[in-house]
């Protein structure tokens, strides 16, 4: 919270970074394959193309190795629960997780084609070096290892031979192939538009990754990349020797060169993410095999369900979400749920909306249409993983904070308010924060009238205690009919509001944010607002230049600091 | 799983084939290896499934999203009618594209992503899918005068909307107005960001 700049632009410095270390590999082991001595005669056969693929391969090793730690899930929120120091900033870093994934994955896609296109082409020449064109070093290079006790260099032994069916025959070149379609299949199903349209076709045919790690392990295993064994080069002076190769099989000076193959790296670089995300799936199904009470089941008009649950060992903060799972429906699917009950309470809460096709069978399953209960037994078995973090729970470090739902956003602030409510309740509470702004945009509030009660309870319990004045509201209604607009006109002079029932009247229309952010920056002028956001990413570009335009260039004066919570 | 519209993904995925053909030629070619003339075809292929298949086609329910320019393209391709259509021609087509461009080894990759976004295609149209082009949507001139109302009829004093309403209207008005019927329909298109 010091250094604003850091805030913002940490995200910046972290692409930066990895992209640092990404060229100083690629160039690092470019310089190295260009240079080194026991590489010299690969190099006469191949040329520059041998020093870009391994180039590009250790920049491989290294995304490969990075791309599985962003979807550790539990290994993320240990880590966000364990860290002591630099919470704010870092911790929002970690939100960020998917678009790192995202982000490690097109640096893997651009070192593949990189290393695709060199190895074809040194295959290419490998097999050239064979034919009676070739001539002079180039050819003494690739006859080596036809004699007894003679190393080869060039892993394609003849001319008669298709480049294709060398690749078919080593273990690199099956490996390759298989790797590469995997990568392909993974990222033509991972493109926005399917995930939109068919989430579970991306999920399913992201497990090809299985295929890909195993494909890695074993690429290196024929050891065709092969540079002069060091016994060799004590014996065999390149410089000196590299223009006498005709009398490399008989004189003393200078004898045959011996090659070995390079060995495989890659499982070094991945085994350590590859075990980790095991124990992650593991973790995974261990919560999975835990057992779930449904305490209470309601049904709320327009197709919400509320399910109240109690697990052990289950530890929740506000604006956390759970993974349900409900092998009845589907033994492979876990859906995100924002939490929508308080800590503080002994059960757990969520809400689900029937939205497609999982929520809607979920909906019937508990017979959410209407029909009677059969009983306590007669409920499906529900499988609950998490709670996983969100950036809500940073709402008690400032001292004022400003919610903004939009829609279905409204969600992880459910739990927030409650949260809130049952800390106002404590007796000693050095309550942090002391001011909350909430604003609510939808457009038919139909879908949440469970929020509007809470709401309701909310104000009433609140203005009991003499603590109306710690949360302030503002609902704004984007839709309406003319019904509605007669309906509302007509009482307008009443007290409470008629759509809601709440004392805070409904505003029709959205908010004019630069009002809303003058208002608040004069009512605290040196203090640090936190503005959290959940909703549709138009508005959180606006919220968050709003939020720069009314910070003040004054270390002292008011600051707004943007986050913004996503699935 | 639900209706996955395999047609989708095959689409997407002859889209990435198209253009690891087209890769993989220019290496073949560039370096001149042998065969390279299976690369200078494997280019041409490249281009032509690129073509072909960058007009997305639309979902049966839902909405598409268009790919940037694509409206140039569906026109093309909807001249070509029932052959733009089936998906069991694109799946044949792929196929037999993919072949050829399997003897050379830069454009193996290809033949191996095509093959299979022709498999996909051949599933999709097994299920029946079929594609369907894009239209742009007629742009609605807003109707001068159309949300003007009657005058009243009546002069004044007159009584509130519902005691000059029917019975029958009466009791459904009553029904109709304690719960809030659906959003209001604006007769110029507005653009609304807000969920």
């Amino acid at each position: 919270m010091r250094c604003w700049i850091l805030n913002e632009s940490l995200s910046g410095i972290l692409v930066l970074l990895w992209l640092g270390v990404n060229l100083y590999l690629f160039f690092d082991t470019y310089r190295w394959y260009e240079e080194e001595e026991s590489f010299f005669y690969t190099r006469v056969i191949l040329g520059p193309t041998l020093a870009w693929a391994r180039a590009s391969a250790v920049c491989l090793n290294f995304n490969c190795m990075l791309i599985l730690l962003p979807i550790s899930r539990n290994f993320l929120s240990f880590i966000r629960g364990a860290s002591v120091c630099c919470r704010g900033p870092w911790r929002r870093q970690l939100d960020k997780n998917l678009k790192f994934h995202k982000l490690v994955a097109y640096g893997i896609a651009v070192n593949a084609t990189i290393h695709v296109v060199a190895h074809v082409c040194n295959l290419e020449r490998y097999r050239w070096s064979q034919s009676a064109d070739a001539e002079g070093l180039v050819a003494a290079l690739a006859s080596l290892g036809d004699a007894p006790n003679e190393s080869y260099l060039n892993p394609i032994r003849a001319f008669h031979t298709s480049t294709t069916t060398e690749l078919l025959t080593t273990i690199a070149g099956i490996t390759g192939l298989m790797i590469s379609l995997a990568l392909i299949l993974i990222m033509t199903s991972s493109t926005e538009f399917i995930r939109q349209i068919s989430y579970e076709l991306f999920w399913y045919t992201h497990h090809v990754f299985i295929i890909f790690f195993i494909g890695l392990a074993f690429h290196g295993a024929g050891r065709i990349v092969r540079g002069q064994t060091p016994e060799s080069l004590l014996v065999h002076n390149v410089t000196f020797c590299r223009d006498r190769y005709a009398e490399w099989q008989a004189a003393a000076q200078c004898p045959a060169p011996q090659f070995s193959g390079k060995e495989p790296s890659a499982w070094k670089w991945v085994l350590g993410p590859v075990v980790l995300y095991a124990c992650e799936r593991i973790i995974r199904y261990w919560r999975f095999q835990q057992e779930v009470v449904i305490t209470k089941v309601v049904s709320h008009p327009s197709g919400v369900l509320e399910l109240h649950m109690t697990k052990q060992h289950f530890h929740m903060a506000p604006g956390q979400y759970i993974l349900l799972q409900c092998p009845s429906i589907s033994r492979l699917e876990w859906h995100p749920f924002t939490l929508t009950s308080a800590p503080q309470e002994d059960f757990f809460s969520v809400h689900v909306r029937a939205a497609g096709d999982w929520t809607r069978a979920l909906c019937q399953a508990f017979h959410a249409d209407g029909q009677a209960l059969g009983g306590p037994r007669s409920l499906p078995r529900l499988a609950v993983d998490g709670p996983f973090g969100a950036a809500l729970t940073d709402v008690f470090h400032y001292p004022v904070s400003v919610c903004i739902a939009a829609g279905i956003g409204v969600t992880p602030f459910a739990a927030l308010l409650k949260s809130l409510w049952y800390r106002s309740c404590e007796p000693h509470s050095q309550l942090k924060p002391s001011k909350v702004y909430f604003y609510w945009i939808c457009r038919d509030s139909r879908a949440f009238e469970w929020f509007a009660d809470l709401l309701l309870s909310l104000e009433t319990r609140m203005s009991e205690r003499g603590r109306a004045h710690l949360l302030s509201y503002h609902i704004f209604l984007t839709g309406w009919d003319e019904n509605q607009a007669i309906h509302i006109a007509l009482h307008w002079d009443e007290n409470t509001d008629v759509i809601t029932g709440l004392r805070q009247k409904t505003f029709y229309g959205r908010p004019n944010w630069n009002n809303e952010f003058r208002q608040m920056a004069y009512n605290h002028p040196s203090s640090s607002i936190g503005v959290f956001f959940c909703g549709p990413s138009a508005l959180s570009k606006t919220l968050q230049r709003m939020c720069r335009l009314y910070s003040s260039a004054d270390p002292r004066g008011v600051h707004f600091y943007y986050h913004r919570e996503s699935f | 799983m639900g209706q996955i519209e395999w047609a989708m993904w095959a689409n997407e995925q002859a889209l990435a084939s198209g253009l690891i053909l087209i890769a993989g030629g220019i290496v073949a070619t560039a370096g001149q290896f042998t065969l390279w003339y299976f690369g200078a075809y494997s280019i041409a292929a490249g281009v032509l499934v690129c073509l072909l298949e960058y007009p997305r086609g639309k979902r049966k329910k839902g909405s598409t999203m268009e790919r940037w320019g694509q409206k140039y393209l569906t026109k093309v391709l909807k001249v070509f009618g029932p052959l733009s259509r089936n998906y069991y021609f694109r799946a044949f087509l792929h196929l037999g594209l993919s072949a050829p461009a399997g003897v050379l080894l830069a454009t193996i990759l290809g033949t191996a992503c095509l093959a299979i976004a022709s498999g996909i295609y051949l599933l999709a149209a097994i299920r029946g899918e079929q594609w369907i082009p894009i239209e742009p949507k007629p742009k609605e001139r807003p109707q001068v005068g159309g949300t003007i109302k009657q005058p009243p009829s009546n002069p004044p004093p007159r009584p509130p909307a519902e005691a000059r309403k029917k019975p029958n209207e009466q009791e459904e008005e009553a029904a109709a107005a304690s719960v809030p019927s659906g959003p209001h329909e604006n007769p110029v298109p507005v653009t609304d960001e807000v969920v």
